[in-house]
């Protein structure tokens, strides 16, 4: 346990250092949002119509288009040599580093998400339920996110690449969190049966994704 | 005291500290009288008592653009005149400005309630200010990106003057955008012109705002000084061996 | 303890790097691995350390931990020096040691013995390339594993430090452990060679 605390606590506080780009993500999330209304026109109820949409979409890109170096950094400077060496499982320092990942690029969506509800005419209740799936659903873009990142580092190649490989496998996500908001921001389907599917498919991805990025890893060695 | 003296950091330290108490005298002073006339000034016949958010809000978008102007002359110093303090005087402004967009998004947002029913309208004044605040967001992102100021220094400088030429251009396709969209929207926050009961405590309260920016600045570069300081010492320390303890 | 490796081959990207390469190291023997560039002495150690999938042969070290796998108790040196330069140079060391689990207690005596006790609060980004290295020695001393795999270690060290780094290498074989270092020039401490490549 000492060793995972030990690497959670590493990466999140690179992450916060200079150069780390932890709020880097969050900015993408709030450009993208405020993108939106220029594209479809300021019509409120339109947004508000759209809104549970484009806030997943926006979240969906950010937490994919950050994961790019997660493991690319410790690629680079050795760090992954001695994880691959050490008595913690691949398995584990995956899911370590994925939860230190998902501290400083997935919680920050979702504490913004309230202010960008507001700028897209969304509800209290609205905004609530938006948050909640993405507090539900942004834990599964990270697991299966790294699955690609592991590839990335496979392949050395990261950025467009990791994003036509992952963008694919987190569509389940897409829906059923999209679906889950809408139903509670306007009904008339249940709220409960979507997000149940989205908790499932996050515990899912806890499960394959780790296991899928250390096997990835392990194939990557060179 | 001309500019070229004042480019040896340690002058402006110097300065800074002789002229920093002054500074926060005069704000306070302002200010508490701004914040007064503010307080008593008569309510509006349409908008009543909420027409005094004004008083805040104003100042704050006139600072918004007013600290990237200064923020472009810095940047100017950079690339041109290749001033010591300019960067210094660019980063140190960016977070202030950054300060400044978002209280005037959200006492424009609180103004916005009363009158438009909701917190945000896709108005193309206010939509303007947040992309401003977008921009200064993505500028802090930038010095944070990079460790080494003098490396940043040059990208931010160039990415403060192109914001510079594109914010009349974003301005002017957020107004087209939003008439052609919103032809029946109601606003009415340019209103009438205003009345001497407003206009005197508004431009005490554009004073006082102004020098409370002046005086974050100069209290903000000095501590990028200091802070540059401390890491070319800690750098001076690391190459040095150990001596025997 | 002993290591022996048997009728080891290599292959990278399809090119054969060596093969039928042999060699046995007891405890408190070192290795010093040499040949010309592109010979495989990096991949040898990487191979070693489970970091490139083996061509064939075996690898086996009796008398070690049983519980535990050959690169689990190896230490691995290479170019990249595992530090985030963001962190301070304590910080980084103190990850490896929790997360490699040494000791509490090694990792001032481990930065006072490599010399960077004094800077231990800069980041490790001021650092040198020496200094860089002597903190990659640091983690050797703060985490225990009996077998060192060192890649050109005194490369980027000055005269003093590549003695400091003799007798750091002498240490460890004196408690009994195992060192293979691959290098161009003489490690300072008596060693077996191990020749592999094509001597020009």
């Amino acid at each position: 346990m000492t060793a995972l605390a030990a690497l959670i606590r590493r990466d999140v506080r690179v992450a916060l250092r200079v150069g780390g780009g932890a709020l880097i993500g969050v900015l993408f999330f709030l450009t993208v949002v405020v993108l939106m209304p220029f594209a479809v026109g300021p019509d409120l109820a339109l947004l508000k119509k759209l809104g549970p949409a484009i806030l997943w979409l926006g979240a969906l890109l950010a937490s994919l288009l950050t994961l790019d170096r997660l493991f690319m950094a410790d690629l680079e400077d050795g760090s992954l040599d001695l994880i691959l060496m050490s008595r913690t499982p691949l398995e584990l320092a995956c899911v370590a580093k994925a939860l230190a990942h998902w501290l400083v690029a997935g919680l920050p969506l979702i504490v913004a998400t309230p202010a960008l509800g507001l700028l897209l005419n969304l509800d209290g209740a609205a905004t609530g339920a938006v948050a909640l799936t993405l507090l539900a659903g942004t834990p599964a873009l990270t697991f299966t996110g790294m699955i690609g990142a592991a590839l990335a580092v496979t392949l050395r190649r990261g950025g467009l690449l990791l994003a036509v490989l992952v963008l694919p496998l987190s569509i389940p996500v897409l829906i059923f969190g999209v679906a889950a908001s809408q139903a509670a921001a306007t009904g008339p389907l249940s709220f409960g049966t979507p997000f149940s599917i989205l908790c499932a498919l996050s515990l899912a991805s806890l499960v394959i994704g780790p296991f899928a990025a250390a096997a990835s890893l392990r194939q990557g060695l060179d | 005291m001309t500019l070229i003296e004042l480019a040896n950091p340690s002058r402006f330290l110097a300065l800074a500290s002789r002229v920093l108490p002054w500074l926060v005298a005069a704000t306070v002073i302002v200010l508490a009288i701004g914040l007064y006339q503010s307080a008593t000034a008569p309510d509006d016949y349409q908008q009543g008592a909420t027409v005094k958010i004004m008083f805040i809000h104003v100042p704050n978008a006139w600072l918004s653009m007013f600290v990237w102007a200064v923020m472009s002359v810095s940047a100017l110093g950079t690339l041109v005149w290749r001033h010591p303090l300019a960067d210094v005087a660019q980063k140190a402004a960016a977070p202030i400005g950054a300060a400044f967009t978002f209280l005037a998004l959200v006492t424009g947002s609180l103004w916005g309630r009363p009158m438009w029913g909701t917190y945000w309208e896709w108005d193309a004044r206010l939509t303007s200010v947040l992309i401003l605040f977008l921009m200064y967001l993505g500028l802090m992102a930038l010095w944070r990106a990079v460790d080494d100021p003098s490396r940043a220094a040059r990208a931010a400088a160039v990415l403060t003057l192109v914001g510079a030429i594109n914010i009349p251009i974003i301005k002017f396709s957020v107004d087209w955008w939003n008439t052609l969209h919103q032809g029946e929207s109601v606003f009415r926050m340019g209103g009438p012109t205003l009345d001497r009961a407003f206009l005197i405590p508004l431009m005490v309260m554009a004073v006082g705002f102004t020098l409370l920016f002046v005086t974050l600045h100069i209290a903000a570069m000095r501590n990028e000084i200091l802070r540059r300081r401390i890491r070319s010492l800690q750098m001076l320390q690391a190459g040095k061996p150990r001596t025997a303890a | 303890m002993k290591l022996s490796a048997r009728d080891l081959r290599c292959v990278r990207g399809g090119r054969e790097v060596f093969s039928g390469l042999d060699f046995t190291a007891t405890a408190g023997e070192a290795v010093a691995v040499i040949g010309p560039n592109g010979a495989g002495k990096t991949s040898l150690l990487r191979l070693i350390a489970g970091l490139l999938a083996s061509g064939g042969g075996s690898i086996a070290l009796e008398g070690g931990n049983d519980e535990l796998t050959l690169p689990e108790q190896a230490h691995y040196l290479g170019h990249r020096d595992a530090m985030k330069p963001a962190l301070s140079v304590g910080d980084n060391l103190a990850f490896w040691r929790d997360f490699l689990g040494g000791e509490a207690s090694d990792m001032e005596a481990a930065l006072t013995t490599v010399g960077l006790d004094h800077i231990a609060h800069l980041p490790a980004a001021f650092l040198s390339a020496g200094q860089r290295r002597r903190l990659s020695m640091a983690r050797l001393l703060a985490v225990k594993r009996p077998i060192w795999l060192l890649d050109e270690p005194t490369s980027a060290l000055d005269t003093a430090g590549q003695d400091a780094f003799a007798s750091l290498m002498a240490g460890h074989l004196a408690d009994g452990g195992i060192l293979l270092a691959a290098t161009h020039s003489p490690i300072g401490i008596p060693a077996q060679e191990l020749r592999i490549g094509t001597i020009a």
